[in-house]
């Protein structure tokens, strides 16, 4: 019995290839129910999202299970084996567990730590549960993913880092004003970047937003998109003092914010902090306006500056993240071989019964005369010299499931004992 | 027995200590709760301790260089824990656990001998002086670590350079705000305790004022507060002039805690 992972995604398949996946959710039953029809399938369970194509199942090993699999996913798509080969990824036992892992955990979706990845596992399994695919050991799977997903999200800052250049002024805005819940921005000029910021802004607590614009139209309907208000951009040097973030980008050629006029706009404001995003070429804010105390200017570059540390501190925190998720492998692989180990204990115990069993007849009809008390001597002597015969393997197996080698003492204490075979009738003569 | 209580605070300081760097540089989040729970076991031991060492001795225990750096400690973390129920700057475990640790080894160094009291410290005023002065002294305390952290991350923002404390410091707003926070707290507490002394040192010697040299330096303290706390309230002072002047107050702050102790007045006076 094994675990095996089959199926592709966005990192092997071009959009025309996964497109045709797209499983609606009333068909989803039905291959669920094809899937595990299918001879050596115990359980199974299908991902389908946007981005990847996916079957997980617990299988019997044969010589050709991996063709029955392709092909059962050749059908879905409606395409040729042949041609869907190239396309497949197929892992098997402890790669299939990490992969379903690192696939719920977010670590390996195009946009790296993307929240939804989380809720279609855990949709899948649903189906599955429903269509009575999944059996112990994809329930406990599933549940171990949910569970090292939730590890990676609390426990490292993947997901926390800003990777673009509106996000990442939206992050220092923070780290400068901590909540940005009672503050004003205000956007110069207005261009697709700037909306952009704005929208980060506002998602994140600004509560008002200041547009102006050379055109005054311009400056309306913008301000309209994003619930704010129109100033004339005769009178925005004058409305500095107002604001605690500006957005600029507009056109000039020449420095529109000086440093002359900021230092009386932040003695108005009393050294409250303020913060600039100049996102426009040619700059729009004189650069020297950052020497200013409790002033902080940002251009474009400083922004892609802070983008690229972002990107290496997220690199340290997926390499956390990939920790988090071996240990999940670790303990699920445990768990996994005590279930191959508890029957064996359990079949090993009965086999031996049977031989006692078996024995104690032959023996007890030889002792005619024998009284009670003899029967149940004769009782405790061999089950005592069968629980001592039993203690070191038994032993033996509990320990070496712990170190994660269950498997290898199974299958050698199945073979030792003829645990799988038809019991032949020892002679005795 | 107090003894026992008091290295058992170190041990819970020390493991504090190990667990909020680890924090501070893997940050992850189970370090920084074992941190917090190492500085409250921490405390209550301490607590313990003192209480301890107060009925052994009868007075409370203040009056010689142990003694006051351990109960320093224990007013540092216990403000700290304090102000950690508003205002959840977890890095700031990262430098209180260490300075406790360090102050309780400090302590260590000096003789731990329950002497009989001065008679000029037999008065109820002991315990208010001392104990006003030294919970303002906790709140510069915080609000000098909170003044550095405010200095390395306005670097960090200003020179454009973001570095691994980016991450890790809190929002400049949130740090300008504990050390106004402490700063209103800690004033008048210094206030009180120097009024307080002022007041116990007319009873006990009939004069208000007499310009020793740990009066001296307490009066340039309270003086370099003042002016911090007047420039916050009337000239906007904050941000990056506000961090300077509370790391310098705590220069002077502790140069009348410890350098009048151990240099002008010499060592001898504690052996």
């Amino acid at each position: 019995m094994e675990i095996v992972l089959i199926g592709l995604s966005h990192k092997t398949a071009p959009v025309e290839v996964r497109e045709r996946f797209s499983i609606p959710k009333e068909q989803v039953e039905d291959f669920l129910g094809r899937l595990v029809a299918l001879p050596g399938v115990r359980e199974g369970m299908i991902l389908s999202t946007c981005n990847r194509m996916e079957v997980l199942t617990v299988l019997e090993v044969s010589d050709d299970w991996a063709d029955r699999l392709k092909d059962f996913l050749a059908g879905v798509a409606g395409m040729s084996g042949y041609d869907l080969a190239p396309y497949l990824y197929t892992l098997r036992g402890e790669d299939a567990i990490r992969h379903l892992f690192r696939v719920t955990a977010s670590m390996d979706s195009m946009v790296l730590g993307e929240p939804q990845i989380l809720g279609q596992v855990k949709e899948a399994y649903r189906q599955a549960v429903d269509s009575k695919a999944v059996g112990l050991v994809l329930n406990k799977l599933s549940h171990r993913s949910f569970f090292v997903a939730k590890r990676v999200r609390t426990e490292t800052k993947m997901t926390s880092q800003a990777v673009s250049v509106s996000f990442a002024a939206v992050e220092l805005a923070k780290k400068i004003m901590g909540n940005l819940d009672d503050k004003r921005a205000m956007l110069i000029g207005a261009g697709e970047m700037s909306d952009l910021a704005a929208r980060h802004l506002i998602s994140q607590g600004v509560n008002e937003i200041w547009v102006t614009n050379r055109t005054p139209t311009r400056a309306m309907e913008m301000a309209q998109e994003l619930g704010g208000r129109a100033v004339p951009f005769e009178d925005f040097p004058q409305m500095l003092k107002d604001v605690d973030i500006v957005v600029s980008s507009t056109g000039s050629t020449h420095y529109i914010i000086l440093k002359e006029q900021l230092a009386g706009v932040i003695r108005a404001r009393k050294n409250k902090p303020m913060f600039f995003i100049d996102i426009a070429v040619p700059r729009d804010v004189d650069p020297t306006i950052n020497e200013l105390d409790n002033i902080y200017v940002y251009d474009i570059d400083d922004l892609q500056g802070v983008v690229k540390s972002n990107k290496e501190e997220r690199r340290k925190e997926v390499l956390k993240a990939e920790e988090i998720v071996q240990q999940g492998v670790e303990s699920f692989k445990c768990w996994l071989s005590s279930l191959e180990v508890v029957p064996t204990i359990l079949d090993l115990r009965q086999h031996l019964e049977k031989i006692r069993q078996r024995e104690m007849a032959k023996t007890l009809a030889l002792l005619k005369n024998a009284s009670e008390e003899e029967h149940k001597a004769l009782d405790l002597l061999t089950q005592s010299i069968i629980n001592k015969i039993l203690h070191h393997p038994i032993s033996l197996l509990k320990h070496q499931e712990n170190r994660g080698q269950g498997k290898l003492y199974v299958d050698m204490t199945r073979k030792i004992f003829h645990l799988d075979e038809e019991e032949d009738e020892p002679s005795t003569s | 027995m107090n003894i026992i209580f008091f290295q058992a605070a170190l041990i819970f300081y020390l493991l504090g200590t190990a667990s909020s760097l680890v924090f501070l540089i893997f940050l992850g989040k189970i370090f920084s709760h074992i941190g917090k729970l190492a500085l409250t076991g921490g405390f209550a031991v301490h607590s313990l301790a003192l209480v301890l060492r107060y009925s052994e001795a009868g007075h409370t225990p203040i009056t010689n260089l142990h003694e006051s750096l351990s109960f320093f400690a224990w007013s540092i973390v216990g403000v700290y824990l304090l102000l950690h129920l508003k205002y959840r700057v977890e890095v700031l475990a990262a430098f209180i656990s260490p300075v406790a640790a360090v102050l309780i080894i400090l302590s260590s160094l000096f003789p731990k001998d329950i002497l009989p009291l001065a008679p000029v410290l037999e008065s109820y005023w002991l315990p208010i002086h001392v104990i006003f002065a030294f919970i303002g002294n906790a709140m510069f305390t915080i609000a000098f670590a909170v003044g550095v952290m405010y200095l390395i991350q306005e670097r960090q923002i200003k020179s454009k350079k973001i570095g691994p404390f980016y991450y890790r410091l809190p929002a400049l707003k949130v740090l300008d705000d504990l050390n106004y926070r402490c700063l209103t707290f800690g004033f008048p507490l210094l206030t009180l305790g120097i009024i307080s002394g002022s007041v116990w040192a007319e009873s006990a010697w009939g004069s208000y004022w007499s310009w020793d040299p740990k009066e001296t330096w307490s009066l340039i303290t309270w003086f370099l507060y003042a002016a911090l706390l007047h420039g916050r309230l009337t000239g906007g002072w904050r941000g990056r002039r506000a961090a300077i002047f509370a790391i310098v107050g705590f220069g002077a702050l502790v140069f009348s805690f410890l350098g009048v102790n151990l240099l002008l007045t010499g060592l001898h006076s504690y052996n």
